[in-house]
């Protein structure tokens, strides 16, 4: 029996049947692949937090270095203090409207290289195209920038997209975020250019301004938060 | 006695292998997937990766399209053609985040974008849909190809002239900035992805002028 390929039937029972057949596929592939993808971004974030005080890992030792240099990890505020600090996800909460603000979890890592304690503070923002993030690792003395990262998901290449490399970022190291009463002081981008020394002020990236200010927004709001907290405990 | 069979390189098949790069250019003669010759030629890095991934796509998304093109209903065809494309897509972003996931974060949003390449749509429409599973394989590399070159080139321009680098390495000397040269910040912006095909095409046609049309 031929079958008319035009019939109402064939076409419906053709579809029907392709998406059920990539409706398989697809989830056969994504809970497959899930573990791996799962352990690929847990070594991404490590890596990121290793690179906030100036050690490089690589995807191969991320696990190791990591236990090796962070000692302790807590989240110093929020709604849910007893969860792994680990496991917070800063970016779906920043996402989440419905949360208020103070129920957002503030995530802290303790860090020790050769001796020195560092804190390394995640932050979370938002850019031109999508979502930009990163790490500042502070000194001992709760308020000197130790070393900063960011990333972005989806800047401009060659403008905003230039936030995640280190001629950025380093302009960050040795910043204070607190002036001599301890009062919290926010990180500027400035266009003008007098961002160079250790004046609270980096350059901004040219033609990348509203990235650059997302980044001064992100730091501005979260190292606040630290800031008073470093200074209740002392 | 069976007709003789085709040489797997002949002449007509060798033709949708060379044509795409030249005279039937998908970007620069069809004027297809430009969206993402604007997009993603910031960097040459980039443009290479977003090259290697349609290809793989167009390579097997003609292929299955070829394989089912007596079972699919002409009333539904592009949607399954839009299926095949998308299925194959977040596959090839969800290997890519399990096995390479440093190559998936730079591409990052653009794998998506893969979806909507028109040249892909166009070749499953317009030849997988109606030739054998070989052919169409030759003109999936020939047009990924053709696509491929045209984006490296572009973004050779803009990651030269934009900011001095040649695949994110520094090459043009710090000597040059400081006699007062500047990297052209216009090249970055999306309108010189434009400009920079649009000087393509003209070159090319003046060389070839049988593409030029009438009037």
């Amino acid at each position: 029996m031929a079958i008319n390929k035009n019939s109402n039937g064939y076409t419906f029972g053709f579809a029907v049947l392709m998406v059920a057949v990539v409706g398989t596929l697809l989830a056969v592939a994504s809970q497959g692949l899930k573990s791996r993808q799962d352990k690929n971004a847990t070594d991404k974030k490590m890596i990121s937090i290793l690179s906030a005080i100036n050690v490089e890992a690589t995807r191969d030792n991320a696990q190791e270095m990591y236990t090796k240099y962070v000692v302790d990890s807590k989240i110093i505020s929020g709604k849910d203090l007893s969860a792994n600090p680990f496991d917070i996800d800063i970016k779906k909460e920043f996402r989440d409207k419905n949360l208020e603000l103070t129920d957002r979890n503030y995530p802290l890592y303790i860090c020790e290289k050769e001796g020195n304690k560092y804190f390394v503070i995640p932050v979370i923002g938002t850019g031109l195209w999508g979502p930009i993030w990163g790490f500042v690792a502070l000194e001992s003395d709760y308020k000197t920038i130790y070393g900063a990262t960011f990333d972005h998901k989806a800047e401009t290449p060659g403008l905003g997209a230039e936030i995640k490399y280190t001629s950025y970022s380093d302009q960050y190291t040795g910043e204070v975020i607190t002036d001599t009463t301890g009062t919290f002081q926010p990180i500027i981008v400035v266009k003008d250019g007098s961002g160079s020394g250790l004046n609270s002020k980096v350059d901004g990236i040219t033609g990348g301004t509203i990235t650059s200010k997302g980044v001064e927004e992100m730091t501005t709001r979260t190292l606040e938060v630290y800031a008073n907290y470093f200074k209740s405990i002392n | 006695m069976a007709e003789k069979k085709e040489a797997l390189f002949s002449k007509k098949n060798r033709k949708l292998l060379s044509d795409p790069l030249d005279s039937a250019n998908p970007i620069s003669v069809q004027v297809l997937g430009i969206c993402s010759a604007l997009a993603i030629t910031v960097q040459i890095e980039q443009a290479f990766v977003m090259s290697l991934s349609v290809l793989a796509v167009m390579i097997f998304g003609n292929i299955i399209v070829s394989i089912l093109r007596n079972l699919i209903p002409s009333r539904i065809r592009i949607i399954v053609q839009l299926v095949v494309v998308a299925a194959l897509v977040i596959l090839v972003d969800e290997v890519l985040k399990a096995f390479l996931p440093d190559v998936s974060e730079k591409l990052s949003v653009f794998v998506g974008l893969i979806i909507s390449n028109c040249i892909i749509m166009g070749r499953l429409e317009a030849f997988a849909l109606g030739n054998k599973i070989w052919p169409s394989f030759l003109d999936a590399i020939g047009n990924a190809i053709g696509y491929a070159w045209i984006l490296v080139a572009v973004a050779l321009f803009r990651e030269v002239l934009g900011s001095g680098k040649f695949w994110g390495i520094q090459i043009i000397p710090e000597s040059f900035y400081e006699l007062g040269y500047m990297n052209n910040n216009m090249m970055i912006l999306p309108p010189m992805a434009l400009i920079t095909v649009a000087l393509i095409i003209w070159a090319q046609r003046s060389r070839n002028k049988d593409l030029i049309e009438e009037n």
